[in-house]
Formats: C-alpha cells, structure tokens, sequence
C-alpha cells in the first residue's frame, strides 16, 4: 500500500507537470496572446509595450518564464495579468462556492442515480423501468442551459420560490445556503443522475446473470438480500470508477452551471481567464483542476481494491 | 420401493418463451427419488437434465417460463410453493451444488461468510459465532485442511478442487434431505474429479444423503448412481439401475452414450465411437421419438412418439423410449461384439 501511494504520487506529479508545460506552451503560440500587447491597450506606444514586456519579463527565455511562474503559483504570488490581482487567492474564494455545488449536486445524483438504476434493474422491461428509462434518457439528452433555463423561469421569474443564483455562506446560514443551491444542484444532479441510473441497470443485469447469484438463490436466501447483498455490491464498481473521475472534474469547476447560477466559483474563475486570455489564471486552474482528477483517479483505484478483493494495490507489474 | 419417495417429479414441462419461439426444454418427465439414493441424471447438453434440476428448487421461475407438472418435496407441491416457501425449502431442505466452482462463490466476499450467510438465511436465532464455528466445521468435513483458517478466505485463494468442496460444505451447512449436484466435476481436473465424487459417496454414506447427479459423463455415473435417468430432447428415453442401463441397454441413444466411452478394459479404437448428428432444436421438436433423425435403426413406427414403459418381463423398472422389440434391441445394439460402437 505505501509503495501503491509512492509510485502514484510520482505519477501524480509528471501528470501535472506534463499538464502545466502544454497549457504554458499552447498559451505562448496561439495568435494574439503576447500579454504585454494586451496589458498595454489598444492604442499603445511600442515604447509602452517595452516597458511592460521588460517590467514583467516577457522578453525571458520561455523555460524561464514557465519557471517564474510555476515557482510564483506554489508561493502564492501569482498575479493575473488583467486584473493584477492575486490569482491564489482568487482561487480560495472560489472553493466554497465550487465544492458546495459538486459535493451537493453529487450527493443528489448518487442517491437518485443508484435508486433508480436499482428499481429500472430489479423491475426490469417492466412499466417502472420504462418510466424512469425515458425519464434518464431526458435527463441525459437535455443540455444543462436549457434545464436551467426551464427552472429558472418556472420556479424563479414566475413562482419566485427559489432564488436565481447566488451564494450564502454556510457558516453564515446554512438553510439559505442549501435554499440559494437548490437549483444549480438540481440542475446538475439531473445529468450525472440519468447516465448513473442507466450504467447501474446494465451493469447489475449483467451481475444477475452470473454463477453466484444462482447460487446465492439456491441457499436461501431472500430476493432482497440477494438483490442487494450479491448484486448490488458487485455491480457499483462501474459506478464508483465514473463517480471518480466526474466528481474530480468538477471539482475544476463547473462552468457552466456557475455562470448561470451566479456562483463566483472556480468556473467562473476560468470562464473568465479564458476570455481575457489571461495566462496565470488559466494555469492556476487547469493545474487545480487537474490536481483533483489525478487525485480521484488514485482514490478510484483504492477504491476498487476495497471493493473487489482479487485486485492487489501494488503487487503486480502494472498495479 | 415400498418406503415413500423423498422427491417426486411428475409429469413437469418447462418451456420458455425466447424471441425465436417457445423452447420445450423439458417436454414430460416424471421420476422418484427414495431417501438416502443416488439418482444420475445424464444426457448430453441440451437434454433438459439442468433445467429439469433447476426447476425442482424453482431457480427457473421468471415471466418468460412455463412450468407444469408436479414436484413435489414430501407432502410439500414446491411448483406451487410460494417465495417465502420456496426460500426456507433452498438450502434448508435441498442444497444444490453448481458446475463451475469458479464462478458460483461471490469474488468479494470470504468463503466463511458465504456459508454463514446460509446457516443464518435459515436460522436467524443462532449467534454469528455459532455459524462460525458451523462454517469451521463444515469445511473440515469436506476435508479442507487448516479449516480454522482458510474459512477466512476469499473464493480466488481456494484452488477449483477445493472450491467445489466448499459449495459442497455450503450446500450441506443445514442438513438438507436433498442434494442436487448439476454437473458436479465437470470443470474440474480428472484427480480432483475422483476426489469430489469420494466426498458425495461418503456423504450419502454417512449421512444417507439423497442425491440428484446430473453429468453427461457416464464414468462418474458408474462410479455413485445407484439409478440412472437417461434424458434426451427434454424427456427421459431409459431409466432403470445402474446395472440394468450399464449391462442391459434398451434405447439406442443409451448405447451410443455407452459405445463413445473409453475403456481401460479394451484396446483403445482409432477414433471414439461417437453419435452422428446434432439433437433437434428444442424450438420445434419433429413428430414421434426425438431420437429418430440420428438413430441408425429407425423404421416406420418411429413416426409414432413411443412412451416410457417396461417392455422387460424380468425388469418391470427398466423403462425406455424406443419401439425395436426387446430381442431386436439384445441383436442390434452389439456392434463388433460391444454395446454401442460406430454402426457400419
């Protein structure tokens, strides 16, 4: 185990720098990004543009400036180039906003996800399976703009029973705080629950199939348990790897959802940057986001060796 | 046969409904078995031995099934059983051991907590230290040694041989009347094979454990049946004792299974005997005995469906399907002087 966690954290750490070197070099080509050009304004002197490009040191080696950077990010001093302001602290106070949405909207999502994945397996080709089929298919094939938008004009502009957006401080009030999230949550939940209802079903008729489950029945024991003692327990493992993965990207930031929502999150953060075509930011929070799909992706992977005992964190070649 | 019969199948039929059709997998069968026998149950894949076994404990139940007939356990009509019923009879009454060890233990859990999982699904008032201590037990009399340990164990850390003694001693862990081994050895290493079928001979020894043998191999059947059913295209075509089906054969599709075995006693042949053709499809079986189409002997009645009867003064419980009278089947079935063999 400790070996596991050593080889991934190596790992770990050449993702990112891989991740950050691209995003540096996919900055430094793309037309029209020469920052003191655009820190300068529209109707700047070449004298102007000089002096910043010498003042910010935009005229060092590229090597070097990918070094000042990458060494500013990690002391916390890293100024945008648009704002001037401090793009880890920014960061900070995105958190908040970002991970109360994710963690609420996921916890929304796994719950109803694994509901209605179980009844549409156990119910299987019946009404209820039907039902809740067309239900995730909708959830699935509905652009979250256009959810939002149906929410926001029913339950907002014409009802007025939830906010538009915003965001209340937990510790301030936490009842306003889960009344200000209510619909970005459930805007997302709808998504990820759809698709994680759908993987769940194929994934336990599949398990219902197998030798263990006869045999589970053939012991004695009740549908129930067999249901979800037996298949249950085997058929999450598709779902945990998915959960993973979806919940360390957004953690990045869910652009989307922030912007119409009005959270000031680490999306918003990014739409931002990249409209500005601010590079700081935008390596702050590709880097942040990264960071927490690569983390997840280890915590899958532990994940997976409690769920499943035949698999070994470490002890072969490619664990 | 004078005591009643432990399990009695009466006329049952299962059909399933599938895209293509309705599948008659088992088309009419009825048979006993008495406490404390060993019944076999052989024909090749597709004869309906499986389904016939599964059927007995309600593990083919489902909205594409059509069940008829009678089984009934005792006193007890288990077709008609309902779930809770039909729960309390699965592991408590009948225990059932499966053909791939491999894959009929859950991979995440240990071994010990499948067994104990069975005790307590029957018997809710014993502490989880008793169904330890049983699982222990029950281990070590399957002849798992270091029992105390391995039953800590997950299924991927027990060899195959020793898996299917664990589903044996899993089977066993509520003393049922009724053991219903479907294909038992067959994914299994031939010493390991020996081994498992010492362990059933001991058992319905020791314990006067009835048992339901279902296998295609006739070398395991010689070694434990003490009666045989002989099924093909989901009905039974002989059955009698093992002496009767192994030294007297009556229905040619018994003496191809016999003439396709090899012998130890006997110069091995250039190539195995073996029957010529495929069984009918099950989706729409042809009219008269479904044997018909691959049996060298046929003739005008075979268009007639034969029934199950003693056609043998001397032998009134040896049945079998098959129209040839008893002399012209004594005449026929010798080919180079052996039961079976490849007909010219």
């Amino acid at each position: 185990m400790g070996r596991f966690i050593l080889r991934r954290l190596i790992g770990m750490v050449a993702v990112l720098f891989a991740v950050s070197v691209i995003t540096f070099l996919v900055f430094n080509v793309i037309p029209n990004s020469d920052p003191a050009q655009r820190m300068a304004g529209k109707n700047a002197t070449p004298e102007l543009v000089e002096s910043i490009t010498k003042e910010w040191g935009f005229d060092d080696s590229l090597p070097q400036q990918y070094l000042t950077m990458m060494r500013k990010i990690f002391t916390g001093d890293l100024i945008s180039y648009s704002g001037r302001e401090n793009v880890n602290e920014r960061i900070v106070e995105g958190i908040p906003e970002t991970f109360s949405l994710c963690i609420g909207a996921a916890a929304i999502w796994i719950f109803f996800g694994i509901l209605f994945g179980y009844l549409s397996a156990v119910r299987a080709g019946g009404w209820l399976d039907r039902a809740l089929t067309a239900l995730a298919v909708i959830g699935i094939s509905m652009p979250v703009f256009a959810l939002a938008a149906i929410f926001l004009n029913y339950l907002t502009y014409k009802t007025e029973i939830f906010p538009s957006g915003g965001y209340v401080e937990l510790t301030e009030n936490p009842i306003d705080w889960a009344y200000h999230l209510i619909l970005p949550w459930v805007t997302l939940a709808i998504l990820y629950a759809g698709f994680y209802s759908r993987v769940l079903r194929s994934s336990m008729l599949d398990v219902m199939n197998e030798d263990y489950v006869r045999t589970a029945r053939a012991k004695g024991l009740s549908e129930r348990r067999v249901m979800r003692h037996h298949v249950m327990r085997n058929s999450l493992i598709p779902i945990v790897t998915l959960f993973g993965l979806d919940f360390g990207a957004l953690l990045g930031g869910a652009i989307l959802i922030e912007g119409i929502f009005s959270l000031d999150g680490i999306g918003q953060y990014a739409y931002e940057a990249l409209s500005n075509v601010d590079l700081p930011p935008i390596m702050a929070v590709v880097l942040f986001g990264a960071f927490f799909i690569v983390v997840f992706n280890t915590v899958v992977d532990i994940a997976y060796a409690y769920l499943d005992p035949r698999i070994r964190l470490g002890s072969s070649a490619n664990g | 046969m004078a005591s009643a019969p432990l399990l009695s199948v009466e006329d049952l039929r299962v059909g399933f409904v599938t895209e293509g059709g309705r599948v008659q997998a088992v088309g009419g069968v009825s048979f006993e078995v008495q406490p404390g026998e060993v019944l076999a149950i052989v024909g090749e894949s597709g004869s309906g031995k499986s389904v016939t076994a599964q059927t007995i404990i309600g593990l083919t139940r489902s909205p594409n099934s059509r069940i008829e007939g009678s089984v009934r356990l005792g006193e007890e009509e288990l077709l008609e059983a309902g779930d809770e019923d039909l729960r309390r009879v699965r592991g408590e009454r009948i225990g059932m051991v499966f053909q791939d060890p491999m894959t009929s233990f859950n991979p995440v859990y240990r071994i010990g907590d499948q067994i104990i999982e069975a005790i307590r699904a029957h018997r809710d008032d014993g502490g989880k230290a008793e169904a330890h201590q049983r699982a222990v037990e029950l281990l070590d009399s399957v002849g798992i040694p270091n029992a105390e340990r391995r039953v800590r164990d997950y299924p991927h850390e027990f060899s195959g041989g020793m898996r299917q003694r664990a589903m044996i001693a899993m089977a066993l862990a509520l003393d049922p009347e009724l053991l219903i081994a479907d294909e038992p050895t067959t994914a299994l290493d031939v010493t390991v094979q020996a081994q498992i079928l010492a362990l059933l001979q001991r058992l319905n020894r020791e314990r006067g454990l009835a048992t339901i043998l279902i296998t295609h191999d006739l070398g395991v059947v010689a070694e434990v049946a003490d009666r045989v059913l002989v099924m093909y295209a989901g009905r039974v075509v002989e059955q009698g004792t093992l002496d009767e089906i192994f030294y007297d054969p009556q229905h040619p599709y018994t003496w191809g299974l016999l003439g396709s075995l090899t012998r130890m006693d006997k110069p091995r042949p250039e190539r195995l005997p073996q029957i010529g053709g495929a069984p009918p499809s099950l989706l729409d079986l042809p009219t008269g005995c479904s044997f018909r189409s691959r049996c060298p002997h046929e003739f005008d009645r075979c268009g007639e469906m034969p029934g199950l009867d003693a056609r043998l003064a001397e032998a009134p419980q040896h049945r079998d399907r098959c129209w040839l009278t008893p002399e012209q089947k004594r005449e026929r079935r010798l080919v180079d002087g052996e039961i079976g063999g490849e007909p010219a």
